[in-house]
């Protein structure tokens, strides 16, 4: 099946098919990073750049790591060595990256639909690296990953998202996948981080216990401090004690319950110690997925790219497009 | 143009004086002399004769929200591309923001303006003062002067004045002059940095919202005050269900307050917003249908009084950029004649509702001499074809402002002649 999206801006419009076909794809690539040599060549002369004008160390390692294990070169800005400081805004910076011919670009930004507004204007492949309180696709698909693995399904299962909904970019994403693919979803936190017309996405609750109830799956946000002092809660202290996952409430969901979080965790605050450190906990499976989530996007958006600038030439194409889809297969025949 | 001109043939709808019919419209010396359906042969034999068959002959149209940037944003207007855009959108007069740089807060910039619409030569431009010096929202500006100096009515547009003492001393205070005070409702804490309206379309964008309490709760604020301030409050950009309410039953106690709608919000909802298009950011924003449809009956009713475009022109760099840092505002006067006419046609309101809307009901808000064809009056005329065709391209504008919600849309209407003071000052092409 050709995947036929030019950027990964988001997961509300991605179909139940084309969010079938990315994880596969993951799945197939997981491997990989179980090899001594952690490296295959299928993107080979690939270059991606990875533009972050918000703080990540996570997921930019993670995009970097995806990136070298395919063979991809990789070169990664961020706000304060690029010349954002300068005042250079956001199509200029894009627009000079975009002139030295990148293969794709990973966008991490502020503003909701930012990397919206650089697939308007840019040619090359953009991949949303989280955008605002927006999206953050690929951070949803090593979570579905990562329930996939362990419930072997996606439908029908009762998924709980607790925290900041409101400005979870995290919450969207895992929302709208979730719901494509059959998925029930709670939203749990205070009525602050939520809103009335979140009713139309979930069940929703502002009482932890009875939004965990017989949940198949518990996914924590994290609670941004600095929300404190805007009238969201009066103090963190509070927050934590209405809305930290302890083990107590852990008990209200199904015995085979996952608990994820994406990371990094506020300990004692969103999520007890003893639970993220627990057995339900898939906490570092979810890390160790981003890179296989993160490979198979790259590989899917890049390799798409080539076989339509190939297609539109009409030159005698050097790698036949049944060839770039049958890639991962043959690479895992090759390591097996 | 000196001589007599015949506007021959068209429909004169002339709100003012009640008039909705076939009519030859005499032109002479700068004033209409003779409204007849037949103008003798004698006067014809001399005349200049402008063919209106099929045509409408409206009175001039009066745009009274615009912002024309100049002094101190010339980037992105001047009185002159601006007042440019206004004939070709069939405007005659239109009343200018105060937020330019320096602010229309004293008397020199009002004449400042005045002259740069002089020399511009093309619609009469009302400048409106700021209610506060630098529109800070502290300390009243000196409304007095401005007023000799010209100033139609007071108006913080852009920034709502979040201080009700100073709204109340305002009112009192412009009661002394009768000018209006106009107002852009907006409660600045509860719209708390929103960039859309807020619903379920800011939360799937991600985008922070503005709920629509943000408008109607100022609105509230203001309408108490009005009931013992004395002075006159006008809305600006009504854009919310309840705003509509809260003005109409206002109305219904007798208070004096007017109103105006924009074009873009009794024709577009926040769903003009999906993809992050800043061509659809302004404020108040887009929103709901039902929003939509409450403006429309708002209109239809009266209780929106004018049609006013909130032409609001900025240049390409402050809008090609993300949307939260886009700048709010589109630009509207080579838009909103059809506009308004598709709303006749849509929501069937009489053309004599829409037209009163757009010359005699803004004319009486802002005590201006205007807005009428009677005879005696200044020939300030608009001569529409409501039935031409055209696409909106926003390349093609006369105004430097390009950001609008309504690139590539079909319009059906356009002015054919304006003419001010019995001079044409637009003509469209054939």
């Amino acid at each position: 099946m050709p995947f036929t999206h030019r950027h990964l801006l988001g997961l509300e419009h991605v179909s139940s098919d084309d969010l079938i076909h990315l994880l596969d794809t993951a799945t197939s690539f997981q491997e990989i990073s179980e090899r001594e040599i952690k490296k295959v060549p299928t993107l080979r002369g690939k270059t991606v750049v990875g533009l972050f004008y918000e703080a990540s160390t996570r997921t930019r390692t993670s995009f970097e790591i995806a990136a070298k294990r395919m063979s991809a070169d990789f070169v990664s800005l961020s706000a304060s060595t690029s010349s954002a400081t300068k005042g250079e805004t956001l199509l200029d910076t894009a627009r000079n990256l975009a002139a030295m011919r990148p293969d794709a670009i990973i966008l991490r930004h502020g503003s909701s639909g930012a990397p919206h507004f650089l697939a308007a204007h840019l040619d090359c492949a953009i991949v949303n690296a989280g955008d605002g309180a927006h999206e953050h696709p690929t951070q949803a698909l090593l979570d579905l990953l990562t329930i996939r693995e362990r419930k072997g399904r996606l439908a029908e299962l009762t998924v709980a998202i607790v925290g900041d909904i409101l400005h979870s970019r995290v919450a969207r994403s895992n929302v709208f996948a979730l719901r494509t693919l059959g998925a029930r979803v709670r939203l749990v936190g205070p009525p602050t981080l939520l809103a009335p017309e979140l009713r139309d996405w979930g069940e929703v609750t502002s009482d932890l216990e009875e939004g965990v109830r017989d949940a198949d799956v518990i996914m924590m946000l994290r609670l941004q401090l600095e929300r404190q002092g805007k009238n969201f809660f009066p103090t963190v202290d509070e927050y934590s004690r209405y809305f930290c996952l302890t083990e107590r409430a852990v008990a209200r969901a199904k015995s085979d319950v996952i608990i994820m979080h994406p990371g990094p965790i506020n300990r004692g605050v969103e999520i007890a110690s003893d639970v993220a450190d627990g057995p339900y906990s898939v906490i570092m499976d979810q890390v160790t997925n981003g890179i296989a989530v993160r490979m198979a996007v790259l590989y899917l958006l890049i390799n798409r790219s080539r076989a339509e600038a190939e297609g539109a030439t009409d030159s005698a194409a050097p790698v036949p497009a049944a060839e770039v889809e049958a890639a991962p297969t043959r690479l895992r025949r090759k390591a097996g | 143009m000196s001589g007599v001109v015949v506007i021959r043939g068209g429909t004169v709808i002339d709100p003012a004086s009640g008039l909705h019919a076939r009519r030859d419209v005499v032109v002479r010396d700068g004033r209409v002399t003779e409204v007849s359906d037949a103008v003798g042969a004698d006067t014809l034999a001399d005349a200049t004769v402008i063919p209106a068959a099929n045509c409408l002959v409206l009175p001039g149209l009066i745009d009274m929200h615009v912002h024309l940037r100049e002094p101190g944003y010339e980037y992105r207007e001047t009185i002159e591309t601006g007042t440019r855009a206004a004939v070709a959108g069939g405007f005659t007069a239109v009343a200018c923001m105060a937020n330019t740089n320096p602010v229309n807060d004293n008397a020199a910039v009002t004449e400042y303006i005045r002259e740069r619409a002089q020399a511009a030569g093309l619609a009469r431009v009302y400048p409106i003062g700021a209610v506060s010096k630098q529109l800070k929202g502290e300390e009243l500006a000196e409304i007095g002067e401005m007023r000799r100096a010209g100033i139609v009515a007071v108006s913080d547009d852009g920034m709502p004045i979040m201080n009700g003492g100073l709204m109340r001393r305002a009112l009192e205070y412009t009661a002394m002059f009768g000018l209006p005070v106009i107002v852009h409702e907006e409660d600045r804490l509860i719209a708390a940095e929103g960039v859309m309206n807020e619903g379920a379309m800011s939360l799937r964008l991600g985008l922070k919202g503005m709920p629509a309490a943000a408008e109607e709760a100022m609105i509230a604020r203001d309408l108490t005050l009005l009931e013992r301030t004395g002075g006159r409050v006008h809305v600006a950009h009504v854009s919310t269900a309840g705003a509509v309410e809260l003005i109409r039953a206002a109305k219904q106690r007798g208070l004096p307050v007017t109103a105006e709608g924009a074009p873009h919000h009794f024709t577009l909802t926040e769903a003009a917003v999906e993809g992050y298009n800043t061509a659809a950011k302004m404020n108040p924003p887009l929103r709901t249908q039902r929003d939509v449809e409450a403006v429309r009956r708002g209109v239809a009713d009266g209780t929106i009084d004018a049609i006013a475009s909130d032409h609001a022109p900025h240049h390409r760099d402050e809008k090609e950029v993300e949307f939260d840092r886009a700048l709010n505002g589109v630009v509207g006067l080579e838009t909103t004649l059809p506009l308004a006419l598709r709303l006749a046609d849509e929501a069937k309101i009489p053309l004599d509702t829409i037209v009163a809307a757009m010359t005699i009901n803004p004319a009486r808000i802002l005590g201006l001499p205007l807005g009428t064809l009677a005879v005696g009056a200044d020939a300030d005329i608009t001569v529409v074809d409501p039935t031409r065709g055209w696409t909106v391209r926003a390349s093609g504008f006369r105004s430097k402002g390009r950001s609008t919600p309504f690139e590539g849309m079909e319009m059906r209407g356009q002015a054919v002649v304006t003419m001010v003071s019995g001079r044409i000052v637009w003509r469209a092409d054939a």
